[in-house]
This record gives structure tokens, sequence and C-alpha cells, in this order.
């Protein structure tokens, strides 16, 4: 085997080289014998593809991810913004607040456990490499059809996966989503989110400065898991005879990462670090040519000194390689000795692999030789642009103009239809209980989750003695969007918006993970460019910047894209976390109450999925104003005591609403539909911006005057009590029946 | 003189500070105990928390059993010092011969968290002192390997001497033998504990706050003796 060393490249300008298979256009093979003045080595056509791809460049959706940066709002919370491992919030009182959500998809459909495992592994490290200490998780799952016999493979091992990984860090599972539909069959999303914790002054870059600084890698020892494509040209060019395909798919180790954890906070405790990466997706290439290229100075790195779990890999695959729960810091010389004890007290193996030098040069060496020499810039942040084409879809039209009208679809109108439909929502997969997936999650570890699903909102405490706390929701709805990705992104904001405020606490910024089809494909990429473009106008009237995120494409099967499937979580502030607002009808004698407009709008309903497995329309309408003025009406009502219940309305209407309260309750109520109201349009349209509350009789008045002040509607449409829920002069059905209805759906389908 | 109470962290320990804070809310000092110390430094009492300590390789608490820290707690164990070991804290006790019986993998085969009833079967044990016998608590129970098993005769053992210290009611969530949940030494100073009571001491983060009586119970315990 011959080391493809950068004086063999010089020597060797002719010599084949795979990049074709690596992933690379020819175009982009040229530019980078345009940057370096010569063919690259092995190792560094490696670094540029992983580098360029698409997962680790965002070359198709970066033209399209800037509005974020130029449609950002003003907002005195932001601290760090894009770009980072993480944004970074100001929440009060010296505190900060990083979260974000990632993708694992493609992972998690090969292989379930791991995929997801190493999923939220990640997103926790990215948490981690900002200061922070991780102090919750979230999931927004999205499967095939829950009767699928596939999803009865995927969906159990994800689960499994996450429960796994994030039981065993000690990190609460506190909400997310679990939606079923066939687009998802082939390509499940797997999302996951992290937030931390951290005092403004601990909060960390992923930077590399000062000649002489050493470069520190600690955590597992480097493997041959995760390698993908690299393995191409491992096995091709040099080495035709060893080993053919290395796992794509890495395998985590949460005990490691949860040494790591531990040793990372009490290193950064003490202040030992300049500058910190975690090793996530294209491992140490990434690692080493982001902190190099955010930094002052070159960095030099010795290769061979890095732990190895197999001592056959080639330097390609070890700077390729995606092995778990690995961490790249830099630190003065002279702090080196105590980071290395602290790194031993917790039994994690830490190993000076390099230093910053002075030079502007990334340059890797194997035993002495020169592999890699690359301005680190080019490789991590000067990859290629795409101006990717698109188009409405032609489909598009006749898609918005099939509308579930009454003349259309069949609507309940007899008191006992409408308590069939009622209780088939809540029965289907997507409405029904999700408690045999989270009760697979310890939420209660740390002893500050407030909130936590099936909840609007999870709801973290961050400092016992002030009750300050933070709370997250994370919303996707891919038919919605699918019938208009501008709107359907919107809708995801606005209902994470009012997830968070219907917990009372207030919203202040957003992190997306935006899933979607290839990128290749006009219609897909008109999807994308609404979505993103529908996002950014609503962050900007909603005053809640983005604070970085992540983008997953190619997901479909064959020819037939996902349903375009933006997931926005929204970060909000509480200054009490004993005033919080949870969603259950928890007081008989309440008065409840319906805030905000009803419409007739059913498109992209549940409604018309569970009863005519319907998709066409217009999906609701979004009034920005209107989300925030409820939102601030829902904050004020929990902060001065106004409201004991509240719950926002979305899939399934008011209906699964009024099911959710009263089974979390364990109370019934009585309601009476509104004059003018059509009973179906009353239980199950989705129209945005609206919310039920429940208000101790006491505090009506009051709660009327504020909200006919500020100009929201407020309808009393009934009172807590007894143990049904009676919709009077149409049916009445038991809580008994409801719980029947609306739990066991799950386990029965994939346990 | 402030009772102290020790918490071990081993490598993996995920409660440890959710017991410090039980400890401190039930009016006692909580002192960090560290895996690789021998030193107790003075505690009066040990919780060893709940948590995969050492990944749960090779068996749950089978590698935490011979950490430094474990010789000396086995060894003032055995003196009569009150230790209670929660969920992976059970494990090790287990594991370290200071209760009889083994934990398995829930019959589920999942991991399953949720507000657990459960009914205190003894309340004269240095950790059930502020109990009464058959009274009844919510608390959070999460576990993988929660099972209880013991030979018959171990079991039966167990029930003559009143050693069952709490037993699950409604739902026997992990498939225990008699609906275990917890046990004590025959001297009533050791307890072993499958559902979290450090989780339930406070009404914002807990189902009830039914879990406090564990730790006020060995204060007691320590005043009076």
């Amino acid at each position: 085997m011959t080391l493809d060393t950068v004086k063999n490249a010089e020597q060797t300008p002719e010599a084949e080289q795979p990049w074709s298979e690596l992933g690379l256009k020819a175009d982009e093979y040229a530019k980078i014998r345009e940057i370096l003045g010569r063919r690259p080595t092995g190792a560094e056509l490696a670094m540029y593809s992983v580098m360029w791809s698409e997962h680790c460049s965002y070359k198709s959706s970066k033209v399209h991810l800037k509005q974020f940066g130029e449609k950002k709002p003003d907002s005195d919370a932001m601290l760090v913004g894009i770009g980072e491992n993480a944004g970074v919030v100001d929440v009060g009182q010296g505190y900060a607040v990083t979260f974000k959500v990632e993708s694992h998809n493609h992972p998690s459909y090969i292989e379930p456990y791991q995929g997801a495992a190493t999923g939220i592994g990640g997103i926790v490290r990215d948490i981690l490499a900002m200061g922070a200490r991780p102090v919750a998780v979230m999931d927004p799952l999205r499967f095939g059809a829950a009767d699928h016999p596939d999803t009865r493979r995927v969906l159990p091992g994800i689960v499994a996966g996450i429960g796994g990984y994030g039981n065993c860090l000690g990190l609460p599972n506190i909400g997310g989503e679990v939606v079923f539909d066939s687009c998802y069959q082939g390509n499940p999303l797997v999302n996951a989110l992290c937030v931390g914790v951290m005092k403004h002054e601990d909060i960390h870059l992923a930077q590399a400065s000062g000649t002489g600084n050493k470069v520190i890698l600690y955590g597992a020892r480097t493997g041959g898991d995760g390698i993908g494509g690299v393995s191409v040209l491992a096995s091709e060019t040099f080495d035709a005879t060893g080993p053919a395909k290395r796992p794509a798919v890495q395998v985590g180790d949460p005990f490691q990462e949860k040494l790591l954890i531990e040793s990372t906070l009490e290193i950064f405790a003490e202040k030992l670090v300049l500058g910190i990466q975690d090793l996530g997706g294209a491992g140490l290439s990434c690692a080493t040519s982001e902190l190099a290229s955010a930094g002052s100075g070159g960095m030099r790195i010795e290769l061979d000194t890095v732990p190895l779990r197999d001592n056959t890999l080639s330097p390609e695959e070890i700077l390729m390689s995606e092995s778990q729960e690995r961490m790249c810091a830099i630190v003065e010389p002279g702090k080196v000795a105590r980071f290395l004890e602290i790194c031993e007290k917790w039994d994690v193996i830490a190993t000076v692999i390099g230093e910053v030098t002075e030079g502007e040069r990334l340059e890797i060496f194997w035993h002495g030789e020169l592999v890699v020499d690359v301005p680190p810039r080019s490789v991590a942040h000067d990859g290629p642009t795409y101006n990717r084409p698109y188009a409405r879809p032609s489909w598009q039209d006749a898609l918005q103009a099939d509308a579930p009208t009454a003349e259309r679809l069949l609507r309940p109108s007899t008191g006992e239809e409408l308590k069939a439909a009622l209780l088939a929502v809540a029965g289907s997969p997507n409405q029904a209980s999700k408690s045999w997936i989270t009760d697979q999650y310890d939420r209660y570890v740390i002893g500050n989750t407030v909130l936590a699903t099936p909840e609007d909102s999870g709801m973290i405490r961050i400092d016992e003695e002030t009750n300050l706390g933070v709370s997250v929701a994370t919303d996707g709805n891919g038919r919605f969007t699918k019938l208009d990705p501008y709107t359907g992104a919107q809708l995801a904001l606005a209902e994470a918006y009012r997830n968070v405020a219907a917990g009372g606490a207030k919203p202040l910024a957003v992190s997306d993970c935006l899933n979607f089809g290839s990128p290749e494909d006009p219609d897909v990429m008109w999807q994308f460019a609404e979505a993103t473009r529908g996002l950014a106008d609503a962050c900007l009237v909603l005053g809640t910047p983005v604070t970085g995120g992540n983008v997953s494409l190619y997901n479909q099967t064959g020819d037939t894209a996902i349903h375009p499937t933006p997931v926005v979580a929204v970060l909000g502030v509480i200054d009490d976390v004993t005033r919080r607002t949870p969603i259950g009808f928890a007081e008989e004698g309440q008065l409840v109450y319906l805030l905000g407009d009803t419409a007739d709008e059913l498109g992209g309903s549940a409604w018309s999925q569970v009863a005519h497995n319907h998709l066409g329309g217009l999906p609701p309408k979004v009034d920005l104003e209107r989300e925030r003025l409820l939102g601030d009406i829902l904050i004020a009502a929990s902060r001065d005591g106004m409201i004991d219940a509240a719950h926002d309305l979305s899939d399934g209407g008011l209906a699964q609403a009024l099911v959710e309260s009263c089974l979390k309750g364990g109370n019934g109520a009585r309601l009476i539909v509104p004059t003018g109201l059509d009973p179906f349009v009353f239980l199950f349209s989705e129209s945005a911006g609206r919310a039920i509350v429940s208000i101790p009789r006491s505090e009506e008045l009051r709660f009327n005057d504020m909200c006919g002040a500020r100009g929201l509607p407020a309808t009393r449409i009934g009172v807590v009590d007894g143990d049904s829920l009676e919709i009077q002069g149409q049916f009445t059905v038991s809580l008994a029946e409801l719980t029947d209805a609306h739990t066991g759906v799950i386990e029965a389908l994939l346990a | 003189m402030t009772t102290r109470v020790g918490v071990v962290t081993f490598p993996g320990s995920l409660d440890d500070r959710d017991a410090q804070r039980a400890v401190r809310l039930a009016g006692a000092e909580p002192v960090a105990l560290w895996h690789r110390d021998k030193d107790l430094h003075q505690v009066d009492a040990v919780v060893l928390p709940g948590g995969f300590s050492y990944g749960d390789y090779l068996r749950c608490g089978a590698i935490s059993r011979f950490s430094p820290v474990m010789d000396t707690i086995i060894e003032q164990a055995k003196l009569g010092m009150p230790v209670l070991g929660i969920c992976n804290g059970f494990q090790v006790l287990c594991e370290s011969h200071l209760l009889p019986g083994a934990l398995t993998r829930n019959d589920s085969l999942h991991f399953v968290c949720r507000d657990q009833k459960l009914r205190i079967e003894n309340a004269e044990t240095a950790w059930t002192r502020d109990y009464s016998a058959g009274q009844e608590i919510v608390v959070p129970l999460k576990n993988g390997e929660g099972r209880f098993v013991a030979d018959g005769h171990v079991l039966d053992q167990l029930e003559a001497e009143g050693r069952i210290v709490a037993r699950y009611l409604d739902v026997n969530p992990n498939g225990s033998y008699r609906d275990i949940a917890g046990i004590t030494n025959a001297a009533g100073n050791v307890v072993g504990l499958m559902p979290h009571p450090e989780h339930a001491v406070e009404p914002l983060t807990g189902p009830s706050t039914e879990g406090l009586g564990f730790f006020t119970s060995v204060l007691k315990q320590l005043v009076n003796a």
C-alpha cells in the first residue's frame, strides 16, 4: 500500500482518482485541483469530498437559507447566531440557552437503533461544544403508515435507540412528535433536538487561535465505522485486496458520551479550552478544517497519534471516520496537563494530536510525511454553491382545487355521526396517545422537568432558586406543507409558537430541521424555496430569529419525495415556572373558553385523513399578528393566574384538544356549540391561531376584559364537569369510552 | 449538627444530583462521594443513586460493586450504617450481596417510565419510618432491568421476615416476582428500591411529594440512634 503524499501528488499529476465515486462532480474536482495547484492527495480528496457533500456544505440549500440572516428580526436575545455548532439565546439572569434540531433520517432507516441513538449523541455534542450543560432532548419522528409491516421494523428500533442512548446520558426526553403517513414509508424522519444551559461568560466557539496552542482529541478511539463513501477510495485506489466496505452507520456508546459530557463540563469550569468542536459528520476532516478556518493561523496535525480501535485504518479513513463520542479542543500549552488529568479522572482517552501554527495552511502528517496541505477555509467554508432550478409543480393547482368541501367529502351531521368521528380521530394513530413510545424515555432525570409530553411544550427549570425556566415545542405538518409550502412552513412555526405560549413561556427563538426530497427535482426545490421563504417571513413578523438548524435532502424513494416537512422548534423563556399552564382540565366548575376565530378550514386536516384518506385543497390561513396576540394573552393570563389550563388547537381541531384536556385532567366537560357555527366545523376545523383555556369563575371578568381590550375573540363554550364530554344537543361520550379509543392504539399496532 | 448523607457518583450515575437534592430538602447535608475514593468523609448514611454505572456493561451493577468506595460501604453497611440503593443502586446492592436476589430485564423487554403506585409494606426500616405500614404512595419508576427475581425459598423468607419494603400496586411494571418493588436486609439498615423516591420530592417536578419520606426517615433514625 503506497502512501499518497503531497510530494507524490505533485510528481504524478495524471494519476486516476475516484472523485466520481466519492460523489464529486467533474467541475468540483477541477476546482479542487485549481485551489491546490496540483491534484489532491487521497487524503485531501477524501476531505474535500465529505466537506463539499450536500450534508456538510449545504450547497443546494444555502442560497435559500441566506434569508434567515437577511430577514432576521431585531432581537436582543441572540448571543450567537447561525454558523456555529448551535445558536445561543439570552434568557436573562445571566443565563444563556442553546438549542438545535438535527436530522438523522437516512442512517435510522438502514439501522434504526444505532441510527436514532447516534442522532441523539450528535446533537448533544453540538450543544456541549457551545459550553453548555445539556438539560433535555426531544424527538420529532415521522414514520410510514402505522399498519405497514416495515413500520414495525423501523419504529420500535428507533424508539429503543432514542431511549437506550438518551436514558443512559441522563437527559430527560420532554417532547417531540410522532406522525404516521405513507409518504415516509421508505424515508422515516428521525429528528433530534437538544437544549443546553450555560452562563453568558461560558459560551465557547469552534475556533483555533494562538500559535503553539495544542490540539487535543479526546473521547472514544477512532474506528472504521461511519466511513461511508471513503471506503471507495481506500479499497479501490490503494488496496484493492483490503476489506471492501466499511459499515456506513456509526455505532454509539452512550456511556462514553456521558463521560465525555462530565469531563468536558469540568474542563469548561476550569476554563481550560480556547476553542472546541465536536466530531460528527465528516469526523476529523470537519473538526480540524472548521477549527482552523474559523481561527487565525494554521494547524499541524500528526495523524498517526490518533488513538485507533483498528490499527489497519488508512490516513484517509481516519480523516473520514465518523466514530462517535469524540471532541477536539484547542488548549494553551500550560493547561494541557490539567486537561489530561481531568480526562483521566473520567477514564476518557485524550491525546495531543497537533498544534496551531503560524502559517495559513492545514497540514496533516502521517508518520512524518505530509499527506494534506490545504487552505482550511477552502475545505470548510468555500464549498460549491448551486442555484438549483425550481418551478411550481404542474400538479399543484389540481391538488389545491381538490378542496374538502361538504359537497365533495361527506361530513358527519347527526350527533351519533359526530361522536363516531370524534372517536375515530382520537383513536387514529396520529392522534392517539403516544405513551407506549414516550414511556420508553426517562422524563424525570435531573429533577427539573416541569412539563413533558403530552403537554403542549416541554418545560425545564434552569434555576432552582429563582424558578427561571425554558420551554421548547417542535411542530411540523407535511400535509399542510404539501398543499402550500409557503403557508405550511408558517403554520409549523405558528403552532410551535402557540404551544410554547400555551405553557406560559415567551417565545424567543427558532431552530429548524428542513426535511425534503431531492434538490435535483425542480418540484422539490420549489417546495424548499417556498418553505424557507415562508418561514423566514414569519420569523420576521413574530420576532423569533432562526438560530440554526439542519437541512436533510434526498428524502425520497425512487421518484417519489416525502411530503415537504419543515420541522420548527421554538424556544421560550418563563420567569417563574410555578406559573406554567398545563393542558389538563383539573378543576371541576371552571369555565372553558375558545380563543380565536373558527372558519370552515378542513384542507389537510386530521379529519380529512382519518375519514376519507384525503389530501387536497388549501391549508388553514395564517394570521401571524393574531398568533402573536393569542400568545401575549396566554402568557399574561398564565403570569397573572387567570387560567388553570390551556391547550393549543391544531391537528384534529377542538375535538382532539377537548379529548386530551379531559383525559389529562381526569374531568369531563359540557359544551355548547356557539350560535352561527356548524357543529362539525366547530369540532373539526383546524383554523390556526386558536386555543382553549379553563378559567376559574372568579377570573372570568378580568380575563374577558383583557381579551376585549386587546381585541382577541374569546367565546365561552362550556364548563369543566362530570366524567363525560358532552356537546349539548349533539352527543355525550364518557371518559371511559374516550380512554378506550385514545389509548392502546400504538401498542396494538406495533408492540 | 447536621446529618451528612453521602451520595455516590459512579461513572454513568445519572440521578446523583437528584438524590442530593432530596437529601437537602429532607433537611440533611448531601455529601458527594466519588467511586474511586474509599473514604466516606464522615457521612452518617449513604445513597447509591440511579443510572447506568459503568454503562451497565457486563451486568447492571456488576462492575460498580468492585469500586473502591464500595469496599468501605459494604463494610459499614454490615456494621449498621443506613444504605439506600435506588434503581441502579439496588442492582449494585444485590451484586454486592448486601441484599438477596437479582434484577433482570423487564418482562415487556422495554424500558418503562411511569408514575407508579406502591404500598409500603415495612415501615420499620431505616429508610421507611416516616411511612405507615400499608400506606400507598405514587413515585416515578424508570428502568429497563427492574424485574426482581429470587428463588422461591428466598422469596418466602423475605415474606416471613417482613423484609419486603414496598410492592407495586395496580400494575406490575416489570414482572417482578410477587410484585416486589423494594426489599431490606435482616437488620433493616440496607434498603433497595427500584422506583425513584428522589423524583417525588417537589410538587413542581414530581407526580407527588410522597418520596420525601425515605429521606426524612433516615434523619430520624440517625437522630434517635
